[in-house]
């Protein structure tokens, strides 16, 4: 993580005040500040901090399954017809999603802060799931807020909470799901500053956060650089990965923006981009400020930020990561879009082909390298983040599929 | 007038050695006549100066009161554009009144910052409250708004120590608002002493007059700290009585207005009071 900085470099930002060009920044409540600069603080001696690091790495490594394997999904390859396609497998991850990367190595800061109690939102429950589980194994108490509208759709998410000891705090709010569970998770923070620590599960919020989570996920990239030198002698030609806040998507991208590799990122269309059920911020939204930071939201002309919808919970959030906006607008990363109907189907075509079920997130990447891949060539070499399992999704899919389980 | 406008109310208050009431409504709550019957009634009720939230889909420092208010007026399709509409007809009837609005950045960033400051401004909007916008992003809108002299509050809070005040002190003008908890409007109720403490020692720093909010729901609560502030800001307690007369539709019912506007009465008589019953 301790890369020096170069000119003319992508992987720079952000900037000290926290700005990936005109996005980032820190838009919180005065009573948060001093909180957020002492987190910003703490992490910037963690991350130089070769005893963090290691503690950091040795969980990765013994407690969650890393390094995981990048795997050469033939079958799926054949069938598409064109290019050599590789899956980087974070679905074996330890709760079965990217998600707990950063959680580890949140909970290491929040224990070199002397906070004792963390906080955190979620979606999915994936990353509610991970928070629950990282607070088990470090013995802090840990509250979830949850859409009450994504308790319903993720029961069995909400239970395995249950049994980790978290406590999971319906949030009625608002439209009930992702962005008010961070209002929500925000509200805490603000009235219990001395005790707690909110552990954001994706890189948005206010800086030091989308910097601080890319940078604990950027092992996925990092890993999947080193194997597919070793197994290609060369790098690839383009990554593809879903993006809701982005943090799987930019964790496996980072590594690779200063090189000559075509990225994809691939946003929730819903029920589609023209209409007004969709999740895609950057191709249906427009640049505002919301949850501490500038980036892409979905919102009407008087800045009132709109429901997203998507099939995925976890990609049911009106905005994108800071960092993803930027990286669009320079033109280094081409933001593209899936629907519902594309990703249930990749759903299907990837359990079918390889055995592995994908998480619904993960199959709108999926949907995308099934466009993408026919016409490319046999020696064009894609990786796809396949960021987690769908265990959590049968219900969902089943429903979807009009059948009864 | 901006600017002028807030500093010569804190003038008057000074010279009448009292606090002044601030009374905070969300701007078309419960709908945009009712909410301007209200706006146009708190002079006389008592107000000595007015915030106007703009409503928000997203209240992140706001309790559950405040967050129905927004809830309520967006759902009536009230916008920014109307908040500053219903401060142009307040002043058609009022000149003196500061009016302050308060809410969240977003949708001034996209009215667009310029012609936001000009639009407010020319229709009679004195000062701003943006609760996420902390000095670190102060050339979003407080610059711009000192060089317009347009009033840009700084908040100040129970974790703002003597080094965090100079940077809040750096562009804030109009008053030091200090936020009495730590933690959203209209919640728990804050402790009289610490409060008092911070002030005395925030006085040490500023001359900037100094008011007091969150958490402060009574005539006899706002009187305790008029004692020692330069004015007491209520805003959940009245807010409520406006979710407490409303029917089924989230339409007023009959007499709202009055309602209101007798509790504010309530509270300035409180706050007005509030030293004499020392001296006496």
């Amino acid at each position: 993580m301790m890369d020096k900085k170069k000119a003319n470099s992508y992987r720079n930002g952000p900037d000290d005040q926290g700005h990936f060009g005109i996005y980032g920044g820190r838009y919180v409540a005065e009573t948060l500040m001093p909180l957020i600069l002492e987190v910003e603080k703490t992490y910037n001696q963690a991350k130089n901090d070769p005893a963090f690091q290691q503690e950091f790495h040795h969980l990765l490594n013994e407690y969650v399954g890393r390094p995981n394997p990048l795997y050469y999904a033939k079958r799926m390859s054949e069938n598409l017809g064109g290019a050599k396609i590789y899956f980087k497998r974070e679905e074996l991850n330890h709760t079965g999603a990217h998600k707990i990367n950063n959680c580890i190595g949140q909970i290491l800061l929040a224990r070199r802060m002397g906070k004792t109690r963390i906080i955190a939102e979620t979606g999915a429950g994936q990353h509610g799931v991970a928070t629950a589980t990282v607070c088990a194994l470090f013995g802090m108490s840990c509250v979830v807020y949850m859409g009450a509208k994504d308790i319903e759709r993720q029961k069995p998410n909400v239970f395995r909470m249950n049994l980790l000891g978290a406590k999971v705090v319906p949030v009625t709010s608002g439209s009930q799901s992702l962005k008010d569970s961070m209002n929500e998770a925000m509200r805490d923070w603000v009235a219990n500053v001395d005790d707690t620590y909110y552990i954001i599960g994706t890189v948005a919020g206010p800086h030091p956060y989308p910097e601080m989570v890319r940078d604990f996920q950027r092992v996925i990239g990092d890993e999947a650089r080193a194997q597919i030198l070793q197994k290609e002698g060369r790098l690839p030609d383009s990554l593809v990965a879903c993006v809701g806040g982005g943090s799987n998507a930019i964790g496996l991208f980072h590594p690779f923006l200063d090189d000559d590799v075509k990225i994809y990122g691939v946003e929730a269309a819903g029920h589609g981009v023209d209409t007004d059920k969709n999740a895609a911020s950057i191709a249906g939204g427009a640049p505002g400020v919301l949850h501490g930071n500038r980036t892409y939201l979905l919102m009407d002309d008087d800045g009132q930020i709109l429901e997203a919808h998507s099939i995925s919970a976890g990609l049911d959030y009106p905005g994108i990561g800071p960092e993803h906006s930027h990286l669009n607008d320079i033109g280094r990363v081409k933001y593209v879009s899936i629907t519902d109907k594309q990703a249930l189907e990749a759903f299907k075509f990837c359990t079918e082909m390889e055995g592995i079920i994908p998480a619904l997130e993960s199959a709108h990447a999926i949907a995308y390298v099934m466009q993408l891949a026919p016409s490319l060539a046999k020696d064009h070499i894609m990786i796809m983040g396949l960021s987690g399992r769908g265990d959590k999704d049968i219900f969902t899919v089943a429903k979807a599929l009009g059948q009864d389980i | 007038m901006g600017l002028s406008r807030i500093e010569k109310r804190f003038e008057e208050l000074k010279s009448q050695n009292r606090a002044g009431l601030v009374t905070f409504i969300t701007a078309g709550d419960p709908e945009y006549d009712v909410s301007l019957n209200i706006l146009k009634g708190l002079p006389k009720a008592g107000a000595d100066i007015i915030e106007l939230g703009m409503p928000f889909s997203d209240p992140m420092a706001d309790g559950p009161a405040i967050q129905a208010a927004s809830i309520r007026a967006l759902n009536h399709k009230m916008t920014l554009k109307k908040t500053i509409e219903m401060v142009r007809e307040f002043r058609k009837i009022d000149d003196a009144t500061p009016i302050i609005l308060m809410g969240y950045y977003n949708p001034i960033y996209i009215y667009g910052v310029d012609r936001f400051l000009h639009d407010g401004l020319e229709a009679g909007i004195d000062g701003l409250i943006i609760v996420d916008l902390p000095p670190e992003e102060d050339s979003e809108l407080a610059i711009p708004a000192k060089a317009a002299d347009m009033a840009m509050i700084h908040l100040a809070t129970p974790t703002t120590d003597q080094k965090r005040l100079v940077k809040i002190l750096e562009n804030g003008t109009g008053f030091l608002y200090y936020v009495t908890i730590a933690g959203i409007t209209g919640t728990q109720k804050p402790d009289l002493v610490p409060v008092k403490n911070a002030l005395a020692n925030f006085r040490k720093q500023t001359n900037i007059p100094i008011a007091v909010g969150f958490g402060i729901k009574s005539h006899q609560d706002a009187a305790q700290f008029a004692i020692f502030a330069d004015a007491v800001v209520v805003g959940s307690a009245i807010v409520d009585i406006i979710a407490q007369n409303i029917d089924q539709e989230g339409l007023a019912k009959s007499p709202l207005e009055s309602k209101v506007l007798s509790f504010v009465s309530e509270l300035a008589h409180g706050v007005k009071n509030a030293r004499k019953n020392i001296e006496d």
